[in-house]
């Protein structure tokens, strides 16, 4: 009977083990984010650092936000057509499309698609640069990497996210609108009148932006973090590239949550 | 000598201990490296050549021990003591270490546009004169991924001299390198010693291109100093593992194998 | 990468990030009315405002002219308390005109649909200056209520045949 007793012990072992290095990790992160967040005021100051970052963090993931937007607003507008042609309540197609996009879609999909084409990039680029000596290089040059290097990069994230949210939610109500009254025929002056009388500024596009700042910060800090906490081989880099992904995605989808319930 | 901290020796390592993931890497170590001269510290791979660079840049803490830099203690400096002696030292990484989003030029400004608010035309004299000084100027457009192994390596040389620092470490410069790109690293960085006064320190195995440039060398093994010298002395040395090392060996005071437990008992073991 | 590429790329970005804001704050939410123009504020007291939430609409004949901007429970008549806010440039509606809360469409959102009455409701006379007809300012109140209609009552009143009664 000892053996099954050391396999017990083996697997209890293995779990506190695995408990304290999730502990770590955590404190790590916190750690990395106090930094950045003393970092920013000086990275503000190098003004073309970061428009460099914006540059591949945010320009470059346009494209993708934009179709994916229209896709959405499209499928959105369809969906919705279908479940409120019975109530012959189709005019309020707009309102159900907007109110959808401003306040969940845009941010949390916008979000997601950020983790998937800038956070896992972002993660994989530092994460090299940990591999090939470069960020200790430059703490050698006696430059602080979490400064130079990092603390651009997560605030390009912080700018660049709620502006691309703000544009898929943009062109999401645009495909709804193309979808909505160009293919299904509701009728266009009720479908923005109805949209504008129930869509709120403050309450619904000026949360949905406070939404995109939250996720900005989260996906940026985890995708930095997952960069500069990389085992710096290959293997590591790549699993640390996955994590981004999956942990940015979980991130998101549970705040949004929490954001949702505090916000509406 | 003249001044009171204007010692003979610009590094004193005295008494290091460190351990890193459990395994004992220095186990009372003391070096001294003397101001102006190329001083080599040699040893076997994993004998933790790299890492002592590391504890004297202060990437890395000694368990116990201390390291001295002119004079001061590395390791209780604050952050921002520790950042300006930084600046006081140029590192040549094994890799080279080059900011592979940036050209060889933006890479040999990169330290001067860092700590410097020089205008931008004294910025391109003073790279285009380093990268001159490597042979490097033609290439100043190029990116890093373009480089070979020995031109990168020239590149980091030019950086690491950018800020004209005091000392200059040279991690592993020789390795990988093709039969003429090891003479020209030598050559240069023999030329740069002389030329700029500064202090080198080379880690290094390979024996013969070292030994030919080195003022003085200590060989470290175990954690340990086995033996110390001018090259003429370590090859009329009588230390056995000296003897091994400097000649290339197989087999000697340094075991063939890793430590391990005994090979018998080990088949015998379930699973 | 050039630096000059990389400052006109986030321009562009930053315009079309503008543009979006532009769009959800004219074209997709009521960002438009009342923010900047002068207003003017009127009370009316409901019985009952079910439904009716702040920031509604408040029309006159289907234009829009302005919004809920408060709506509270008066302790004291046990009414609810609407304050609507109206474009200065609707400041030619009747002191007595009446205020309904409707609903736009089926079952679409409450809104307070104003009917003008004549102007010359209270008071007129006694003044002498019957001619002119008395308009709502800052700080009038709407006496001429009816409230929100519900849906339950409705159907109430029609299964028990009490369609004399009517709502307030």
């Amino acid at each position: 009977m000892s053996w099954v007793r050391d396999r017990l012990l083996d697997k209890l072992h293995y779990l506190g083990h695995q408990s304290l290095n999730a502990f770590a990790r955590l404190g790590r992160g916190s750690l990395l984010l106090l930094q950045l967040i003393f970092a920013v005021p000086q990275a503000i100051m190098r003004w073309r650092l970061i428009l460099q970052q914006i540059y591949s963090v945010g320009v470059l993931s346009l494209l993708i936000i934009i179709v994916s937007g229209f896709f959405v607003g499209m499928v959105l507008s369809f969906q919705g057509y279908i479940t409120l042609v019975d109530y012959g309540a189709e005019e309020s197609l707009g309102t159900m499309v907007a109110l959808s996009l401003v306040r969940e879609l845009g941010p949390v999909v916008t979000a997601l698609l950020f983790a998937g084409r800038a956070g896992s990039a972002l993660t994989a680029e530092i994460g090299l640069m940990k591999a090939t000596e470069q960020l200790s290089g430059m703490e050698m040059m006696a430059v602080d990497p979490i400064k130079r290097v990092l603390a651009p990069r997560f605030v390009a994230g912080l700018i660049s996210l709620p502006i691309l949210a703000m544009i898929f939610s943009a062109v999401g109500v645009l495909g709804g609108e193309f979808v909505g009254v160009g293919l299904l025929g509701v009728d266009g002056g009720s479908f923005w009148s109805q949209m504008q009388a129930s869509v709120d500024f403050r309450d619904d596009v000026l949360n949905g932006m406070i939404k995109g700042v939250v996720f900005g910060w989260v996906a940026s800090w985890i995708a930095l973090f997952e960069g500069y906490d990389a085992v710096p081989t290959s293997s590591g880099v790549s699993s640390a590239t996955t994590r981004t992904v999956v942990h940015t995605s979980l991130a998101v989808l549970g705040l949004d949550f929490i954001l949702t319930a505090l916000m509406f | 000598m003249a001044e009171i901290n204007q010692s003979r020796f610009l590094i004193k390592i005295t008494d290091l201990h460190f351990s890193q993931r459990g395994r004992k890497i220095f186990d009372g170590a003391n070096i001294e490296i003397e101001r102006g001269k190329i001083t080599a510290i040699m040893g076997p791979s994993g004998a933790g050549k790299t890492t002592l660079l590391k504890l004297i840049g202060g990437q890395r803490h000694p368990d116990t021990g201390s390291v001295e830099v002119d004079g001061v203690n590395v390791h209780k400096l604050s952050r921002r003591k520790l950042y300006a002696l930084r600046k006081k030292m140029g590192m040549l990484f094994q890799s080279g270490a080059l900011l592979t989003d940036l050209t060889v030029f933006e890479n040999v400004a990169f330290p001067l546009r860092e700590h410097t608010r020089l205008p931008e035309l004294m910025i391109r004299d003073l790279v285009l004169m380093k990268l001159e000084s490597v042979g490097l100027r033609g290439a100043k457009n190029l990116m890093p991924a373009e480089l070979s192994g020995g031109m990168a390596r020239r590149v980091a040389m030019a950086r690491a001299i950018a800020l004209e620092p005091m000392m200059v470490f040279y991690d592993e410069p020789f390795t990988g390198q093709d039969p003429i790109s090891m003479g020209v690293l030598v050559k240069l960085i023999k030329k740069l010693n002389s030329v700029l006064e500064m202090t080198s320190v080379i880690v290094s195995h390979d024996v013969a291109e070292t030994a030919a440039i080195a003022d003085y060398i200590y060989l470290i093994s175990e954690g340990k100093v086995v033996a110390k010298g001018t090259p003429e002395e370590l090859n009329r040395t009588d230390s056995e593992w000296a003897q091994q090392f400097m000649q290339g060996l197989a087999d000697g005071p340094v075991p063939f194998h890793y430590p391990a437990s005994d090979y018998a008992t080990e088949l015998m073991e379930p699973k | 990468m050039n630096l000059r590429v990389i400052e006109i790329g986030v321009g562009i970005f930053v315009a079309i990030g503008l543009a979006a804001l532009l769009i959800l704050s004219l074209q997709v939410s009521n960002l438009t009315l009342l923010d900047n123009g002068p207003s003017y504020q009127v009370t009316a007291r409901f019985q009952n405002i079910s439904g009716l939430k702040v920031r509604a609409p408040v029309s006159v004949a289907g234009v829009r002219v302005g919004e809920v901007a408060d709506i509270h429970f008066d302790p004291e008549t046990y009414e609810a308390v609407a304050t609507l806010t109206i474009s200065e440039q609707y400041d030619q509606l009747p002191i007595d005109s009446q205020a309904g809360i409707r609903t736009a469409g089926l079952l679409g959102e409450k809104y307070v649909a104003l009917v003008p009455g004549s102007g010359f409701a209270f008071g007129a006379d006694e003044d002498g200056e019957d001619s002119k007809p008395q308009m709502l300012v800052d700080g009038s109140e709407i006496t001429d209520t009816s409230s929100s209609m519900v849906l339950e009552e409705l159907i109430g009143q029609f299964i028990f045949g009490k369609g004399d009664k009517g709502g307030q």
